[in-house]
């Protein structure tokens, strides 16, 4: 075929294409954005789409000026985003998340929670007797002014609200605890070493602590002022160290996928779980904030609190379980 | 499926979509702005709202009466904007922000979809590896050094940044196809003439004359090209955009 044919068809089928492509184009954004369509304008989508797709192979085979090639990409990937994108996460999405996303991930990582749980413990304990035998090493965990305001038979959280009112307090120390979460979490990335790292500091340092007001005859009050929030809150640092095991673990024994696959695959489902321990942790520093520093709280108050809450947490961690009354279905 | 820099993603029509990656150039051209923005709205709030509350740009100090409200009005709103920006911009915008709108960007995922909300927050709390130890050091040298140049939160979420709009062809409008102008002249010498237009003030004076010369010329002999920067411009308009030939016409 001679060159002048070739082009003279080439002409013919630009001119008979395209104001179609020119239809197409204006209809593109209403159908990427709006979340209902009517069902004409679908019906029409999915008749463009095969159509899009013999036209960009049809521009690619003959190479056609590669503007127009490119402007057919353009609408060919925007007919499949938006024919093939997933539905609306509303709701429905997040009661899903609550019921089977969230307790399926605490389920998987059973193992690594216990792990984590234990080691942070172990942590803990290994500070308590450092300090308890090294006293020195008090200045590890703690500033000077603390060691000097429990020296003076006071303990730092004494009279905080008279320092910082309650919501400022709650949102510090939300927000706070949030970061040392993600971090955990993150950290793990560097194949589960980061997380050692924030998971070891956190129990060294709580068990120092006690250690040192044990000395001075104030861990009981301690206790006291950690029993509303405490449980929560430290157990959420073992699921996000968890968390954090999980994606270094991934990344380290990544079994038959890529690492990169086993790497987004603990990454996700690791992130379902961290939803709820933000979700709980901003719980935690309210009760941190209001309930923890009042001293008109009494120590069965603040267990009540902190037990009562920690499981509520479990429960959500098992996906909200209501037992059900076993009625025969009705047959209709 | 991927190749260096084009995401292969196969369909149902049997016609792979083909999306180019975007690299560290324009990943980082993006972020800069949305840098900005955010810090510029952070800032715009702390003024405007220290200037309703306190009544001037007066710090208020921690010991003062009503300091947590102010806390609570001035400093958390602004911290929560800059905080906040990328997860519920890249929620609401269908994976992009203003910045990578404008670097013609979007996040999308394996399959060149809009990415899930739980694969966005990935991505931004991985933020908090890739920023280290500072000034994005990390995430940026994963860009460099990863074949689909993703950072390591985009690793984790299962997300890339592909050219959207086809490098400016953003919308049906930027596609103008005369199809007389095609016929006569040919697919490949319209398309020229229109980089040209588009690309006219970008171009050095005595370059663009010479090339809008040429092509005018290669049209036909009937066709003498004007003298004059604009009256170059205008003629090569009137021959090949369809848009101006319309506007002249009326």
């Amino acid at each position: 075929m001679t060159d002048a044919k070739v082009d003279e068809r080439e002409s013919a089928w630009l001119s008979s294409r395209s104001e179609r492509w020119r239809a197409i184009a204006e209809q593109l954004p209403s159908l990427q954005d709006n979340q209902s369509i009517p069902i004409e304008q679908v019906r029409q989508a999915l008749g463009s789409y095969p159509e899009m797709a013999r036209d960009l192979a049809i521009a690619r085979g003959i190479g056609v000026g590669s503007r127009l090639t490119t402007h057919l990409e353009y609408l060919y990937a925007g007919l499949h985003r938006a024919i093939f994108k997933s539905p609306k996460a509303g709701w429905a999405t997040f009661k899903e998340l609550c019921r089977r996303d969230i307790p399926a991930a605490a389920f998987e990582l059973r193992w690594h929670i216990l792990s984590t749980s234990i080691g942070f413990l172990l942590a803990g304990l290994a500070g308590f007797w450092l300090v308890k035998t090294y006293p020195e090493l008090v200045l590890l965990v703690v500033s000077e002014s603390m060691i000097d305001t429990v020296r003076e038979g006071r303990l730092w959280t004494d009279g905080l609200l008279n320092i910082m009112p309650s919501s400022l307090l709650s949102l510090q120390i939300f927000a706070n605890n949030i970061v040392v979460a993600l971090t955990a979490m993150s950290l793990g990335v560097l194949y589960g070493l980061g997380t050692i790292y924030i998971l070891g500091l956190n129990g060294l340092m709580i068990g120092g602590v006690f250690a040192f007001t044990a000395q001075y005859g104030m861990a009981g009050r301690l206790f006291e002022f950690v029993a509303a929030h405490g449980f929560v809150e430290l157990s959420i640092i073992a699921i996000a160290a968890a968390v954090g095991f999980s994606i270094g673990e991934s990344l380290a024994r990544p079994g038959r996928l890529s690492r990169r696959q086993a790497f987004q695959q603990a990454s996700q489902r690791g992130a379902r779980l961290m939803v709820l321990c933000v979700i709980f942790l901003v719980g935690a520093g309210v009760i941190e904030g209001y309930v923890s520093p009042d001293p008109s709280f009494d120590l069965t108050t603040r267990l009540i609190i902190g037990v009562g809450y920690w499981v509520l947490m479990v429960w959500a961690l098992l996906g909200w379980p209501i037992p059900r009354s076993s009625k025969p279905a009705v047959e209709t | 499926m991927t190749t260096n820099e084009q995401l292969h993603v196969g369909s149902a029509t049997g016609v792979d979509l083909k999306l180019d990656i975007a690299g560290p150039g324009a990943r980082s051209y993006a972020f800069v702005i949305d840098w900005h923005i955010r810090v510029l709205f952070a800032l715009a709030w702390i003024l405007a709202a220290q200037w309703v509350y306190v009544g001037s740009i007066r710090w208020i100090g921690w010991e003062s009466d009503g300091f947590a409200s102010y806390i609570l009005v001035v400093w958390v709103p602004a911290v929560a904007i800059y905080a906040l920006y990328h997860p519920l911009l890249e929620v609401l915008m269908h994976g992009r922000t203003p910045g990578k709108r404008m670097a013609g960007v979007r996040i999308v995922d394996e399959y060149a979809q809009e990415p899930s909300v739980v694969a966005i927050l990935i991505r931004n709390v991985l933020r908090l590896l890739d920023s280290l130890p500072i000034g994005y050091v990390v995430g940026l040298s994963a860009t460099v050094m990863t074949r689909q140049s993703v950072r390591i939160g985009d690793m984790a979420a299962g997300t890339l940044l592909v050219f959207d709009a086809g490098h400016g062809l953003a919308d049906g409008k930027s596609l103008q196809l005369n199809t007389q102008s095609t016929s006569r002249y040919g697919l490949d010498k319209v398309e020229l003439a229109q980089d040209l237009i588009e690309r006219w003030g970008t171009l050095e004076s005595s370059k663009r004359c010479d090339i809008a010369r040429r092509l005018i010329h290669s049209v036909g002999d009937s066709v003498e090209p004007a003298s004059g920067d604009m009256a170059l411009r205008a003629q090569l308009a009137l021959l090949f955009s369809p848009q101006e030939q319309e506007t002249s016409r009326d």
